[in-house]
């Protein structure tokens, strides 16, 4: 070894000491920096082209040309003033209650169904709820098609063998109702699992004694849900009812599919497919640029409970 | 599954008889409660057994009007048409690239900052996290118009690039938060006796920090894997020329518009779609699934 690089080597073992301590604490922003980047770059640019195109005039030769015509609030004002959206909005909140109350409720019961069978019928059953989770929604919307077609779909089939009525050529799509009807029975199935495996993994961390001693004390089942079980998981209902509502206020790919694009107006459109026409069915993208930003901020005011929630978790790690 | 939320515990002595006869109501309430259970199980499992048990069968048997549960003759024929159908390779080959893409980049960007968010503690760590959980609650649908338009400024529509890049960013937040609680799983101890021992924090890291979090790690990956090969809205978007598209879309217009569906065919091509999800989804799930909802109860 050379003196150079004796005294070099000499000098890095002292000296470093204190840009070692100013690495480490730089340490975690450099490691956070390249999601930063992506995210500013990839989202963080087009939100703030969102808001610009919101108060812009941009149809499809504005796209072309890529330069936008400053309107103001006109876009704002046309949705706001405009009927079509403030039906769609109640309509999306109506939607949203249903499929909401119908995952939350459904997938409690079945958790709690889960706890008293057998175990091979509860292997069978978690099974099945699996299998059904992992259906991509595409594939699922395209069984939908074919299980409720009016031809041969075998739901017809198998509601008019078990007496129910004769469903013999029904058609399921026939109004909006039944329409948003099929949707909901397509997303619930696949919210269904999700719900009920974290309620059943909650269930499990019930003290079995608080129940039994309710149980002893003469409650039913119905009173141990309420007084016992229930305010011991509220908050994972909680989070599991706020999850639910964000996710299905902004759902697009089963309505979308499901009902099809030629059967879609404004008699059936949720918010989702609403701001999707809007901008790709009728080209006006600074219009569905107001009525995204509108929507963007109706679920960032539905997320704040999940995501202080979060937060609040992740600061007690 | 856990068994042990079980009810069938021995109870206290009591007379025999009496011991007896609650054992066999018990009997009687639980074999009540497999009938409703079964019953559920046939609800649940029936999509997805309609779906495969069409894919096999004849025509015939698809179109008649008395349906045939098991088809005793069963055809590869639908999956043989589907493979056929144009552009299937096609397809099949943008979405394990964009996939591909998708996994790696986001995995490597997102182990970094979630090594930021576990190991260490700075100012603007709690602003980080409200950002990430921001963007894992958008939704999609609200995002399409913005990306779409900035992605056509820079020529990136009908460019298998532009679906990558929007994957990685709507994929990040999740990738970095379940990460985060892959790693915080591992007990701090284990490192620092590494460290102890005379090992380098980035010795400690890569020999005790990565071998341990591996399984996390490839969770996390497959999960990614499966929301990116199942994505709608922004492939439908960006993705124009119908060789460009990936299979989801090509699924998606599997359906067409005439009268006479197939539909031997079109139950064939979805189970292809959703075969290499579900396996993928089975391996993962027990992993991934209580990442939305970690600790909400321990708290």
């Amino acid at each position: 070894m050379t003196v150079a690089a004796e005294a070099s080597a000499h000098r890095s073992r002292r000296r470093p000491r204190r840009v070692s301590r100013v690495l480490r604490g730089a340490t975690p922003y450099l490691l956070i920096l390249p999601v930063v980047v992506v995210i500013t770059a990839i989202l963080g640019y087009p939100l703030y082209r969102l808001v610009v195109l919101s108060f812009q005039q941009y149809g499809l030769p504005e796209l072309i040309q890529r330069k936008g015509v400053w309107i103001g609030l006109d876009n704002f004002e046309s949705v706001l003033g405009d009927e079509i959206f403030w039906r769609t909005l109640l309509r999306t909140v109506v939607f949203t209650a249903a499929n909401v109350a119908l995952t939350i409720g459904l997938g409690t019961l079945i958790a709690l169904l889960l706890v008293r069978v057998s175990s091979w019928v509860r292997v069978l059953l978690t099974a099945a709820l699996v299998l059904a989770w992992s259906m991509p929604a595409v594939v699922a919307v395209q069984v939908w098609f074919w299980m409720t077609n009016f031809q041969n779909g075998i739901l017809n089939y198998v509601l008019t063998e078990l007496r129910l009525g004769d469903f013999a050529q029904h058609d399921w799509y026939a109004t909006s109702f039944s329409k948003l009807a099929m949707v909901t029975l397509l997303i619930v199935w696949g919210a269904i699992p999700f719900v009920t495996i974290t309620v059943y993994a909650g269930l499990a961390q019930v003290p079995r004694e608080l129940v039994e001693a309710a149980e002893i004390d003469g409650a039913g089942p119905l009173r141990v849900f309420r007084d016992v079980t229930f305010p011991i998981l509220k908050p994972i209902f909680l989070i599991l009812t706020s999850l639910s509502i964000i996710w299905d206020f902004g759902v697009f790919t089963q309505p979308y599919l499901l009902i099809g694009a030629p059967h879609i107006d404004t008699t059936n459109y949720l918010m989702g497919v609403y701001v999707y026409i809007e901008a790709f069915g009728e080209s006006d993208f600074g219009r569905g640029a107001a009525i995204s930003l509108l929507m963007l901020l109706i679920v960032a005011v539905l997320s704040v409970f999940y995501v202080r929630r979060m937060v609040q978790m992740g600061a007690t790690r | 599954v856990s068994t042990t939320a079980d009810h069938g515990r021995p109870a206290a002595p009591a007379p025999r008889a009496a011991t007896k006869r609650r054992a066999r109501r018990r009997r009687i309430r639980r074999s009540a409660w497999n009938v409703v259970g079964l019953a559920v199980f046939a609800v649940v499992v029936f999509p997805v057994f309609w779906m495969i048990s069409t894919a096999f069968k004849p025509d015939d048997q698809i179109n008649s009007f008395t349906p045939t549960w098991f088809s005793t003759e069963p055809t590869l024929q639908h999956f043989r048409d589907a493979i056929a159908r144009p552009y299937f390779w096609d397809v099949v080959k943008n979405s394990l690239i964009v996939v591909g893409a998708v996994v790696l980049l986001s995995m490597v960007v997102a182990f970094l900052a979630a090594v930021a968010l576990a190991k260490y503690r700075f100012t603007g760590n709690k602003l980080f996290v409200v950002l990430i959980i921001g963007i894992l609650m958008l939704p999609q649908v609200g995002l399409v118009i913005p990306l779409y338009v900035v992605l056509a400024r820079y020529g990136l529509t009908n460019e298998l690039l532009g679906l990558v890049l929007t994957h990685l960013v709507i994929l990040l937040p999740f990738a970095v938060w379940t990460l985060r609680g892959f790693i915080l799983g591992v007990p701090k101890e284990l490192e620092e006796a590494a460290m102890v021992d005379g090992s380098s924090r980035l010795g400690a890291f890569t020999r005790i920090l990565l071998p341990l979090v591996a399984p996390g790690l490839v969770a996390t990956s497959v999960f990614i894997f499966i929301t990116s090969w199942n994505e709608y809205i922004f492939a439908n978007v960006i993705l124009t020329d119908q060789s460009n598209q990936t299979l989801t879309i090509w699924l998606s217009y599997f359906y067409g518009t005439s009268r006479n569906v197939d539909w031997g065919g079109l139950m064939a091509a979805s189970t292809l779609t959703a075969v290499p999800v579900v396996i993928f989804f089975l391996l993962v799930q027990r992993r991934i699934a209580f990442g939305m909802t970690a600790g909400a109860v321990k708290a």
